[in-house]
């Protein structure tokens, strides 16, 4: 039954990420790998697509990947599972429990979750690097480097880089997709 | 009846919030700040920060969570229903109208080799999300130890194809600052007991 499924996988993500955006990126993925419903390049094409279209990330994701596994329903079960913790959670905190947050064991359980949110998405993104551009999907895989991924790396660092002393702000992730977008097209295009 | 129109004109903002920010998250906060706060007056400086805070502490996305506080705060339930349909529909139509043509549109060659390329620009975005999320990060001995236990245990888990949730590492970290905390606690009413 691919709609609870699709339900399901959604409202875990819904309910556990923090920190929006992409907090909640090691949680799609395992949930996205794991069933098959994409492979991790495909996640990061999503990524980009959803980073340069507007709305919440996650519900980007959770359209795009409920669309393609279950069509239109599919695509709104999804969504409304990645929704529907975030809307009865705060519904409960502002109507109920204004207090439940300043609760000490709350705030403690809280606080203690963040560190491993880091932890993941820091984890998440030496995973994507080893299997995209060195890779290595397991011990067993012989490595084979991606030059043209190691420069594309290295030109969006510089380009942030030399954004921020410029521009004195972060540059917008949209930027540095087109300019990649058009390094990719250029690099892989010649060979 | 009052309610139901200022609950659906709470939608309208919402759906042109949802629709012109792009990225999400903390992208989401400024564009709200400015179209509730400064342009609307419906909170004040001090109200905004407060919805802020809940946000991002309670799970789910930052956008969701904020439409859906401030839906409520203003129209009670059915203006927490609207906002939140309003944040969320711009979105779903055009992710959903993109997924009908994404496979077709990655089958010409060069808009693969873009997406080739796009690839490693968002594992860039992902590292540096973790790094500014690192950076706000207090950096108490426990928060370290599990930042890194978290990280080396997943980069190895995934190496060796052991199948092991996000979710898992999420609650078991919830799980230690509970009982760090109920430990803490026991002792200090311990303590106190004792004067």
């Amino acid at each position: 039954m691919i709609y609870l499924e699709l339900f399901i996988s959604f409202l875990k993500v819904g309910a556990l990420s923090f920190g929006g955006g992409l907090g909640m990126i090691s949680l799609i993925h395992d949930e996205c790998v794991g069933h098959g419903w994409l492979t991790e390049a495909e996640l990061l094409n999503l990524v980009g697509v959803a980073e340069s279209t507007p709305g919440p990330i996650a519900v980007n994701i959770a359209t795009f990947v409920g669309a393609s596994q279950g069509g239109f329903f599919g695509g709104l079960l999804a969504t409304l599972g990645v929704v529907l913790p975030s809307f009865i959670i705060i519904l409960v905190v502002a109507a109920l429990l204004g207090n439940l947050l300043k609760l000490r064991a709350v705030r403690a359980t809280l606080d203690g979750m963040r560190p491993s949110i880091v932890g993941l998405i820091l984890g998440m993104s030496v995973i994507l690097c080893l299997n995209l551009i060195f890779g290595i999907q397991s011990v067993k895989s012989t490595p084979s480097i991606d030059f043209f991924g190691v420069i594309i790396l290295a030109l969006c660092w510089l380009t942030s880089f030399i954004y921020k002393k410029i521009r004195k702000k972060q540059a917008s992730p949209i930027i540095l997709i087109i300019f990649s977008g058009v390094l990719g097209a250029i690099f892989y295009g010649i060979c | 009846m009052k309610k139901l129109i200022s609950a659906l004109k709470l939608m309208l903002v919402m759906m042109k919030t949802g629709f012109f920010t792009f990225g999400g998250g903390y992208a989401m906060i400024s564009m709200l700040h400015g179209e509730f706060t400064e342009k609307r007056k419906y909170l004040s400086h001090d109200e905004f920060m407060d919805v802020v805070a809940v946000a991002e502490s309670t799970p789910g996305p930052i956008a969701i969570n904020m439409s859906t506080y401030i839906g409520y705060k203003r129209c009670g339930f059915i203006g927490a229903l609207l906002s939140t349909l309003g944040m969320c529909a711009p979105s779903f139509l055009v992710i959903f109208i993109i997924s009908l043509f994404f496979d077709r549109f990655l089958e010409i060659t060069w808009v693969a080799n873009a997406f080739r390329g796009i690839q490693i620009a968002v594992i860039y975005i992902i590292l540096s999300a973790g790094i500014k999320m690192l950076k706000q990060l207090k950096k108490s001995p426990v928060n370290i130890v599990i930042l890194c236990v978290t990280a080396t245990l997943m980069v190895l888990f995934s190496i060796f194809s052991v199948s092991f949730s996000a979710v898992f590492y999420i609650l078991i970290s919830g799980g230690i600052g509970l009982v760090i905390f109920l430990v803490k606690y026991i002792k200090e009413r311990k303590g106190g007991g004792s004067k």
